[in-house]
């Protein structure tokens, strides 16, 4: 299983991001808490759907639980359908982030968090 | 002959004047037509009331995925400069929210599993007030994509003479509206606010190689702001019409302002004389 | 730490006067400009710039004509009629990159856009965060999300508490990403005609998007009716108003003055004192 936490350095050191889809960095880890990788979050220099590239970024790398503060809802909507858990709560440095995750203290989210950017009435439309 | 009316800062009075324009050269008998182009907040009609006879939807073409053929390659949602299409290993899904309908998605896909499919982004209304005809783009609450809602209905109608009231700022859609227009009718305010963004304004316009000149819009007394400013920049001032709380309170009222003051309307009709030497003597230069 | 976002479906209203006047009454805070198309906050508050920095667009698309074999392919894929004999028009240009994809010569390359500019001020009430979007530059959403960013980080660091923004008009891209998120959108609306029909659209939109709205009739007195008209339609769809400001030339004095109307001898001073406790209770702060 792979943990993404979003932070705004590209080390387990640096700051967790409260953003989603405009956080500079994702830093990967397995279940056990060893480091895995760094992705450079190419989905938040996007001018529109960052939320959504971002989530493109992660499904690239096998993502499974992805760690981070607001979530928009149309992420979450991509998110939910690509089978990506999402929780929410970082505080502190992404190693304590992940820390609070292990011990059980982030909250898992099913509705989004945040208020969207972008105007929508409909959902994404699922094809299955 | 095409004029736009714009203006950098919003509330200066571009409709109130590129209605009134209307109103005085109809009541002269020229055939004239008001298209408003301010899509986010049409406000024309409030002025004109016109009868509304012909509505059309405006669209763009969006992406359906055909589930039978996709293999969920995922190079639709690469290429999407958008973010309006999400890959994961058994769906695509479309936000089409985020669509700009550039059709990449469709005719990169390796196994045409992409169709395009319509979805509205506004309406086009045409109709006529008195002899004026009238046109207005209304942009769908929560749609952000206004251009090509301009665009359509910028070509909706014509006539000898179309004045197109654009939005307020100098972004794309003021931008789809003055270009290719003839002459641009720029309002201003004297307060620092009209300035400065009469100074974008401008620029904006000289990027689009349209002419112009500028409307003084509740001048008062003593403040020469804008004169000096059109004097360094030589643009033309075309007319000037002093503050006046009886104009506010009419405006108010939905009244247009040359029902208030016949003077207004031979006003209106030498600002048209003006602008027509101006483009005349515009395309000598280029002859 | 809250944020008040101040705008108008029409511009006009008086949106920047009241925005620098809350910026005198309110304490601890940061202000900001997100009307990145026409940003006017700044002639209220005599800024001294701080930093600059660039605002980086999307990357614009160029043919390089040496590699170019003119086989019109990009021509005919643009949607937008943005490329013409073998030349890339700007203006329409929506950066869908697919000419650039789709280049079998890969004689299309992207080139670095400097679309405009943000600056962190001071001023002599708080911190100050605005931006310039170039002419006919696209991604004022970004440019906007920007700015807000920057606003937020400036506040985290020095501790203030309040945001104040000054939002774009209308109801498109930058006021949408003007909205995400804030606290309390404060619609200045005035009464005339024009103004009650973009009120409505505006209040479609925060609704939309479920932003807590109150309302502020600015000029009131011009048009009494339309005040009432303006009451009863927020009352319809429970969104309080919170404010009246009367008609007065100090507006456009203080402006020429380039200070708040709140620093002018007016009887508005008393009105926008009043709104600003009303927002204070909204605010619950």
């Amino acid at each position: 299983m792979k943990i993404a936490v979003s932070a705004a350095g590209p080390d387990a050191g640096a700051p967790a991001e409260e953003r989603f889809g405009r956080c500079a960095y994702f830093i990967l880890f397995d279940e056990q808490g060893n480091l895995l990788e760094v992705i450079n979050n190419k989905g938040a220099a996007s001018a529109e759907g960052a939320g959504i590239k971002t989530t493109q970024v992660l499904l690239r790398h096998n993502v499974d639980v992805v760690l981070t503060g607001r979530v928009g809802p149309k992420a979450m909507t991509a998110l939910s359908n690509a089978g990506v858990a999402v929780y929410t709560g970082v505080s502190g440095t992404v190693a304590q982030t992940l820390d609070k995750y292990r011990e059980g203290l982030l909250v898992p989210v099913t509705e989004p968090n945040a208020r969207q950017h972008s105007g929508v009435k409909e959902s994404g439309r699922v094809v299955k | 002959m095409i004029i736009s009316v714009a203006s950098g800062k919003g509330g200066t009075g571009k409709t109130t004047i590129a209605t009134n324009i209307a109103l005085a050269l109809s009541a002269d008998n020229r055939r004239v037509a008001y298209i408003d182009c301010d899509v986010e907040e049409p406000n024309g009609h409030i002025f004109l009331n016109p009868e509304i006879e012909d509505t059309r939807e405006i669209f763009i073409e969006v992406p359906r995925i055909n589930d039978e053929k996709c293999t969920y390659c995922g190079k639709c949602a690469d290429l999407c400069a958008f973010g309006a299409l999400l890959c994961t290993t058994d769906s695509v899904i479309t936000f089409s929210e985020f669509c700009h309908g550039c059709g990449g998605c469709q005719y990169f896909c390796p196994v045409e599993a992409i169709t395009p499919v319509p979805k509205k982004i506004g309406k086009v209304e045409k109709g006529a007030a008195g002899d004026i005809k009238f046109a207005r783009g209304c942009l769908e609450v929560g749609a952000a994509l206004s251009p090509p809602l301009v665009d359509a209905v910028k070509s909706r109608v014509t006539s000898d003479i179309t004045v197109l009231d654009a939005p307020p700022g100098t972004s794309c859609p003021v931008i789809h509206t003055v270009r290719g227009t003839d002459f641009c009718l720029l309002v201003t305010e004297p307060t620092p606010f009209g300035l400065n963004d009469l100074d974008l304004a401008v620029q904006m316009v000289r990027t689009l190689s349209v002419p112009c000149g500028v409307l003084i819009n509740r001048a008062h007394h003593g403040s020469r702001l804008i004169e000096q400013y059109c004097q360094r920049e030589q643009l033309p001032v075309l007319q000037t019409i002093p503050h006046s709380k009886r104009i506010a309170e009419a405006y108010s009222r939905g009244l247009p302002m040359i029902e208030l003051d016949k003077q207004l309307e031979n006003d209106f009709l030498q600002l048209y004389r003006d602008i027509e030497e101006l483009v005349a003597n515009e395309r000598n230069n280029h002859n | 730490m809250k944020e008040i976002t101040i705008i108008s479906g029409k511009g006009g209203t008086g949106k920047t006067s009241i925005a620098a006047s809350l910026a005198v009454l309110a304490e601890n805070h940061v202000l900001c400009d997100c009307d990145v198309d026409a940003a006017n906050l700044h002639l209220l508050l005599n800024p001294y710039i701080e930093t600059k920095n660039n605002f980086w667009g999307m990357p614009r698309v160029e043919i390089d004509t040496t590699q170019c074999n003119q086989c019109g392919l990009c021509e005919q894929l643009c949607h937008y009629g943005a490329i013409k004999a073998g030349r890339v028009d700007v203006l329409c240009c929506e950066g869908c990159l697919v000419c650039y994809h789709a280049c079998p010569e890969a004689a299309i390359r992207l080139v670095e856009n400097l679309a405009g500019q943000w600056f962190v001020c001071g001023t002599r009430f708080a911190p100050f965060v605005h931006a310039r979007l170039g002419i006919a530059q696209d991604n004022s959403g970004k440019l906007v999300a920007q700015v807000r960013k920057e606003a937020r980080a400036l506040a985290e660091k020095e501790g203030k508490e309040l945001i104040i923004t000054d939002g774009p008009p209308g109801i498109g891209c930058p006021v949408i990403s003007s909205l995400g998120g804030t606290d309390l959108a404060l619609v200045v609306v005035e009464p005339s005609l024009s103004s009650i029909h973009d009120l409505s659209r505006v209040l479609d939109l925060t609704n939309h998007f479920g932003v807590k709205t109150a309302v502020c009739v600015n000029k009131w007195d011009i048009n009494p009716e339309n005040t009432m008209r303006v009451e009863e339609m927020c009352q319809e769809v429970g969104v309080p108003v919170i404010g009246r400001i009367g008609y007065d030339p100090a507006f456009v004095a203080a402006a020429i003055k380039g200070k708040p109307v709140i620093q002018m001898v007016s009887t508005v001073v008393e009105d926008i004192i009043n709104l600003w406790h009303c927002m204070q209770r909204e605010l619950g702060i």
